[in-house]
């Protein structure tokens, strides 16, 4: 049975630790499947203009579009090149609650993601993305340092 | 806003350190108000003309006998699907993979943000100082009826907007009414949608932003002490100037996130005042109840005090007036009738809670004068006499300051903001509809976005006699044009609801699981 392993980058430098880790146990595993997922951080409740709404899916498909080539489709591409099978997927919404429904909609087994990199007074409000996620998810996680 | 703010406690400054150009402004408020008066009065005359051998302006009739037909049409559906319209802001039938495009709520938000505003404040004050506590009572009656108007109009809205290659939307009436009477094999839709947007860029001209500029000025003038209207006017256009034309998104940003604070902070204070005096809601309620069929002796009688309260209504809601379609139409959905169930909360929201509240606050704190002997309202010309001769924001400013004395100056800040984001909002809807008449262009936007700026200038420093009268003849005929239209166009929504809800019964139509 192939295993799957979704990895949780947020754009910056740590990731290159959370893929390197993933690349470690995905090659001690042997029969693995690698998920790099990028979520764009986005509420359904904010509050916009209404010439931003009627851009909003234009918008959309330019983060969509802006985040796979620039996060997700290197990181792939690396993967790639070191042996592994591997995908990528973005999605808009809450951080923690996306990776995990991305997790269970594909039927993943682990989420790897590096300790946040959020700060200031939302970090300490609300939490970081990270200690949300191993406080809600479903399946593993692993927090690289 | 630090920047608005500064300017606006920086203008009664300037005014006081030059006197005599100030006399020069007095003389120049009272020249553009003369001509705008002169100017707009026969449109105004011909909007509310009453009908013959009455005192009752047709428009109201139309407005009301419109809304009553929607409901009756579809079934009260403002009854039958209020749950449902709940559940579907609340993204229960959200495709999650749908994540980051335009939410529901995000419609409504943005559809309220360019209604809830003065109508709500000054606009109830209006009402109630003229019609008296009865125009509350019809006020919310229109609020009810009205949900349906909203749900047909912006259903369509949806259903017909254009969606462009690059992923962007127009919509609204002028693409419903073109689109639908040529599906429907009609005639006379192009000339119908033409008119419509020429009435809806006088809306935004008037209700969307002379009216606001005008009672923010009024707002401001009561805190700080009277200075020209235009001084205020200029301010308000350069920062709609710098936000339409500019581009410096973070103003209105700041704005689209404190309007909703200030309007629960405003419907908070209410509920205070209501709470502190909760042994007056029963009389206010009996004011409310006693004026709607008797008048209490207010001009024209219960009729003055009906006229009134659908007047406001309609003004505070916009239902049928065709606005709230241009809003809702950007919203992601393959099922256009589920916008029209979301914005039938509209009315609910801003007239049947919030415009409610204004008139409670208002009716109790005993700023409207009653003659002890008669038991009815005293009379200052056609209007309520009251404590110290207020009307409109002043009187609901009054009302709230006789609980809460510092309140007036959050009122203060909220009208401002209130009336930024109403006219960021119509600044939108005349441009959709500027761009149906003159086609899309950057020329063609930046004309429509300045004549709009300098309309600003001329509703801070007109009085507002006139600027009431034209706000509300560009509204309404816009609604003339609409419902006419939504006439024609009511069984296309009626059938998207019959097979939307055969669906939903039938488990085909579920919610997601979050």
């Amino acid at each position: 049975m192939t295993t799957k392993l979704v990895i949780g980058l947020d754009g910056e430098g740590s990731g290159d630790r959370a893929l390197t880790y993933a690349t470690d146990l995905a090659k001690r595993i042997g029969d693995c499947e690698l998920l790099v997922a990028y979520v764009i951080e986005w509420s359904p409740y904010s509050f916009q203009t209404a010439e931003e709404n009627a851009q909003r899916h234009k918008r959309r498909e330019e983060e969509i579009s802006t985040a796979m080539s620039r996060v997700v489709d290197p990181a792939v591409e690396g993967l790639k090149k070191n042996g592994m099978t591997a995908s990528g997927i973005v999605r808009h919404g809450d951080v923690a609650h996306t990776l995990n429904s991305i997790c269970e909609k594909e039927g993943a087994h682990q989420i790897i993601v590096c300790r946040s990199s959020e700060g200031g007074i939302t970090k300490r409000i609300f939490g970081s993305s990270t200690a949300n996620l191993v406080m809600s998810a479903t399946v593993p996680v692993t927090v690289i340092g | 806003m630090k920047i608005l703010n500064k300017a606006l406690l920086a203008a009664p400054a300037i005014a006081a350190a030059l006197p005599a150009q100030a006399q020069d402004a007095m003389s120049l408020d009272e020249r553009v108000n003369t001509i705008f008066a002169e100017f707009t009065g026969p449109f105004v005359s011909l909007i509310f003309a009453p009908l013959p051998g009455t005192s009752f302006p047709w428009i109201v009739l139309w407005l009301v006998v419109a809304a009553s037909v929607f409901t009756i049409y579809f079934s009260f559906v403002q009854l039958r699907y209020f749950s449902h319209a709940v559940s579907l802001v609340k993204g229960d039938y959200s495709d999650p993979d749908d994540a980051g495009e335009v939410s529901h709520f995000q419609a409504l938000a943005t559809a309220l943000s360019g209604t809830v505003g003065l109508g709500n404040i000054a606009g109830v004050a209006v009402a109630v100082g003229i019609g008296g506590p009865g125009a509350t009572f019809w006020m919310i009656l229109a609020g009810l009826l009205g949900m349906a108007s909203k749900f047909t109009e912006c259903t369509l809205g949806v259903k017909y907007r254009n969606e462009y290659p690059d992923g962007t939307v127009s919509g609204g009436p002028m693409y419903y009414i073109s689109k639908g009477f040529k599906e429907r094999g009609l005639p006379g839709g192009g000339a119908l949608a033409i008119l419509f947007s020429v009435f809806c860029i006088l809306g935004a001209l008037g209700g969307g932003n002379m009216f606001q500029a005008n009672q923010a000025h009024a707002q401001i003038a009561g805190i700080v002490g009277d200075y020209p209207g235009w001084i205020t006017g200029l301010v308000f256009a350069g920062v709609v100037f710098a936000v339409i034309v500019g581009g410096i998104k973070s103003i209105a940003n700041v704005t689209e996130k404190v309007v909703p604070f200030m309007g629960i902070l405003y419907v908070g204070a209410a509920l205070v005042i209501l709470l502190v005096n909760y042994d007056q809601i029963g009389w206010a309620f009996g004011q409310i109840f006693a004026g709607a069929f008797t008048g209490l002796g207010v001009a024209g009688g219960f009729v003055g005090a009906l006229i009134q309260g659908f007047k406001r209504a309609a003004f505070s809601n916009e239902a049928g007036v065709g606005s709230a379609a241009i809003a809702h139409s950007a919203v992601r959905t393959k099922e256009p009738i589920t916008e029209g169930f979301v914005s039938l909360l509209e009315p609910l929201i801003d007239t049947v809670v919030i415009c409610t509240m204004t008139a409670l606050v208002i009716t109790i704190s005993g700023q409207l004068l009653i003659d002890p002997d008669t038991g009815l309202y005293m009379l200052d010309g056609s209007a309520i006499a009251t404590v110290d001769g207020n009307s409109g924001v002043s009187l609901t400013s009054a009302a709230f300051g006789a609980s809460i004395s510092w309140f007036p100056y959050v009122l203060a800040i909220a009208v401002v903001l209130f009336a930024f984001s109403t006219m960021i909002s119509w600044s939108y809807y005349g441009l959709k509809s500027w761009t149906y008449l003159f086609g899309e262009g950057k020329t063609s936007e930046l004309i429509f976005k300045v004549i709009f700026c300098v309309f600003i200038v001329i509703g801070a420093a007109a009085s507002l006699g006139p600027v009431i009268d034209f706000s509300d003849a560009a509204i309404f005929a816009m609604a003339v044009v609409n419902i006419t239209a939504l006439y024609f166009l009511m069984s296309i929504v009626r059938e998207e609801l019959r097979s939307y809800s055969e669906r939903l019964r039938s488990g085909e139509i579920k919610k997601f699981a979050h």
